[in-house]
């Protein structure tokens, strides 16, 4: 008798759970992101009022503490409903080829939507032929972003886009009492980000790509020139970067104090929180030698086995492909939809920038942000970053790319 | 007989009200302390392997990788000094607050508490607030924090990069100071009230009998008060020594690994290899080193507590 009591209460809390929640698991509580973020929400309560969002976010640039958050609660069997991840290897390694995840193609075409994305896109989302995750925006890490009357003051017109050029408008910058670039890397992720769109301007987009599947040696000079180029570059960076966080970094440029940020293009979305109008206070370009190659970092939702409240979690992934969701979503978050259908008038004129190059430009997947190369890599890489920021030394640097490029890429 | 029986049942008794306690620490710290040695030995370095489960024995592999990793180097050499200083500040500081406070001057009750409200805050806290008062700016034109404060009283020549500075002396990274600061603001405290706790315990006889014989002051709080609070030092340093091996909190919240990891902790280490790079066994075997670090010098106070006990 007790026995059945319990197993229908059980039953009955699961339903009730079961119809009336969905838990979004990501890391978006910054500026620009959380009201984002609440904008999708909002689309979503629209059209399912009955059922309630749990908003599980773990705060930290880039996700860094977040996906040590979800990885424990991976393993421990205990999956959100949804969660986001960066589309590429940080999906794939790390939660499809240890079958943690459903595959979502039949769903899309179910819906009709699976050719509404860029191929390329769904390229870097899937594994064996089957999407995993579903990506609800795009972002460009190869951004520069420029304060504008640092620039009229100390007398640039035109900042040059290679890097032998930029070097010597930061040197002027830098005479004229500025800070050229703001850096703050204190999480080691950022200074990553620094390194591989340099790593891009020295490679070039197709030897960039080969490096991950192999057509590209790591033995490839281009990486030691990448090095030469980023030690000249780190010179006219703050020089209190490893007490800074992005934020803060981006902040640096808003207040007047630095003339450049290179950041992923949610620096964007932050700028505007902050009060600025893109094209007004602030300009931007791709980072001086990568123009006609779009670093892409992509946020995504996929469905992991065992979610508590899979049909909720349809209906959320449902929004997150909808023009609807993501026209509501990437506006304010400052990236561009995924979708090759959205409306293009909602965009301010840097995503309208950021989405003509989405479509003309190589794409290239970013490094620091997941996609490239398993997190391993990653983690060895900003190691190693950081610590020839303050050594300067470059054999030591080329050594520990070149190893942990055997540990993790061939 | 009877009296033998009603023990034996006493014995029962209370070994069915401890055994889930027994049952719940056996599986949930022993247990995966065990667990953690193992995976430390195997080559559960990546997701996959690790979930699959299919285990390989490496033997020393993971360990002996670490000790030849230059971050690991610097990672035990700034639990080392960060130890040794915190400790020394926090007793030094300790003892010199208890023994004003126990002066019994006017407004030392508040004094008291003033002292040891850091201790109620959470290391979390503590490192986001100290971070922003060591944070550097921009020297000399754009100064921030304790630099700013400096410059406003024309202290300039004190403004220092902090947590940002990455000079050294025999390996010991300058950077660690703030950190060092901020920690022994929060647990001097403590130790205060430790050694508080000890001086109001010191009878009043003995300070008498060495006035009559006509001792000084300063003799009387070194001759026999501070041997008197010995044990009490000995507490507080094992109490500190162990938060301080395993700090991880206060150091991720105020500077995280800093410049060419001038800052970095084992603990730091093994939550970034662990849950970032996914080297699992490489994060468990750096756990099994914080262990033993920690049990050296928790088992011989152990020990002697425990022969002391029994003694009584």
């Amino acid at each position: 008798m007790r026995k059945s009591l319990l197993a229908v209460l059980l039953l009955s809390v699961s339903l009730l759970f079961a119809s009336g929640s969905v838990e979004i698991f990501s890391w978006w509580t910054g500026g620009g992101e959380e009201e984002g973020l609440a904008a999708i929400y909002e689309v979503f309560k629209a059209k399912y009022p009955d059922v309630e969002i749990i908003n599980a976010t773990v705060a930290g640039g880039a996700g860094t503490n977040a996906k040590a958050v979800l990885k424990t609660r991976m393993l421990g069997g205990n999956p959100p409903d949804s969660f986001q991840v960066h589309g590429g290897m940080e999906l794939i390694d790390t939660y499809v080829i240890t079958g943690m995840m459903e595959p979502l193609t039949d769903i899309l075409e179910s819906w009709g939507i699976l050719d509404k994305f860029p191929k390329d896109i769904m390229t870097i989302c899937s594994y064996d032929g089957e999407v995993y995750s579903i990506p609800v925006n795009v972002h460009r890490g190869n951004v520069v972003f420029i304060n504008n009357e640092i620039l009229e003051k100390v007398g640039i017109d035109e900042v040059p886009s290679d890097g032998p050029g930029f070097l010597e408008v930061c040197e002027k910058i830098k005479e004229a009492g500025f800070i050229p670039l703001s850096l703050g890397d204190k999480d080691k992720w950022e200074a990553g980000h620094l390194f591989e769109t340099v790593l891009l301007s020295a490679l070039g987009p197709d030897k960039y790509n080969g490096l991950w599947d192999g057509k590209t040696s790591f033995e490839d000079p281009g990486i030691e020139r990448a090095i030469v180029i980023f030690e000249e570059l780190i010179k006219y960076v703050n020089e209190d970067h490893a007490a800074l966080t992005w934020q803060d970094a981006t902040r640096m440029v808003f207040d007047g104090k630095a003339a450049f940020n290179v950041m992923g293009d949610w620096a964007e979305g932050y700028l505007k929180t902050l009060g600025w109008t893109p094209g007004v206070e602030f300009s931007w370009m791709a980072v001086p030698g990568t123009e006609g190659s779009f670093m892409v970092v992509t946020d995504t939702f996929g469905l992991p086995k065992g979610a508590p409240n899979r049909e909720n979690a349809l209906k959320w992934l449902e929004i997150v492909a909808s023009v609807e969701g993501q026209d509501a979503f990437n506006p304010i978050k400052g990236s561009i939809p995924a979708r090759l259908d959205a409306d293009k008038s909602l965009y301010d004129p840097y995503l309208t920038w950021s989405m003509e190059d989405f479509s003309t430009n190589a794409l290239c997947p970013s490094i620091a942000h997941g996609s490239a190369a398993p997190e391993g890599f990653i983690t060895e890489l900003n190691d190693a970053v950081n610590i020839f920021i303050t050594t300067k030394d470059r054999a030591a640097f080329l050594s520990a790319i070149k190893s942990a490029a055997e540990d993790y890429i061939y | 007989m009877f009296h033998i029986k009603r023990k034996t049942k006493r014995g029962i008794i209370s070994f069915l009200i401890l055994s889930p306690t027994f049952a719940a620490i056996g599986v949930f710290v022993y247990f995966f302390i065990g667990w953690t040695g193992r995976t430390s030995v195997s080559n559960w370095n990546s997701f996959a392997r690790l979930l699959k489960g299919e285990f390989e024995f490496v033997g020393l592999r993971n360990y002996f990788r670490l000790f030849e990793d230059p971050r690991f180097q610097t990672d035990l050499w700034n639990t080392l000094y960060f130890t040794l200083f915190f400790i020394l500040g926090c007793l030094l500081l300790g003892i010199v607050l208890a023994v004003l406070i126990d002066r019994n001057l006017k407004g030392s009750g508040i004094f008291r508490n003033i002292y040891l409200f850091p201790m109620a805050l959470s290391f979390v806290v503590t490192g986001a607030v100290w971070r922003w008062i060591f944070a550097p700016g921009i020297l000399p034109s754009n100064p921030q924090g304790m630099n700013l404060l400096f410059s406003l009283v024309g202290l300039d020549f004190l403004q220092w990069r902090w947590f940002t500075s990455t000079e050294s002396f025999l390996n010991f990274n300058f950077a660690l100071i703030p950190v060092i600061i901020a920690a022994v603001w929060q647990m001097s405290g403590y130790t205060m009230a430790m050694y508080l706790a000890g001086l109001r315990g010191i009878s009043q006889d003995l300070v008498e009998a060495a006035e009559v014989d006509g001792a000084t002051g300063w003799q009387i709080f070194w001759k026999i008060k501070f041997p008197i609070l010995r044990p009490i030092t000995l507490s507080a340093m094992i109490i500190l020594g162990h938060i301080s091996l395993k700090i991880f909190d206060l150091v991720y919240a105020m500077t995280g690994s800093g410049p060419n990891n001038v800052t970095d902790v084992p603990a730091i280490y093994m939550f970034e290899t662990t849950f970032r790079a996914n080297k699992y066994a490489t994060g468990s075997a750096i756990a099994i080193i914080m262990l033993l670090m920690v049990a050296v010098v928790i088992i011989p106070y152990l020990a002697s507590a425990f022969r002391k006990e029994k003694r009584i």
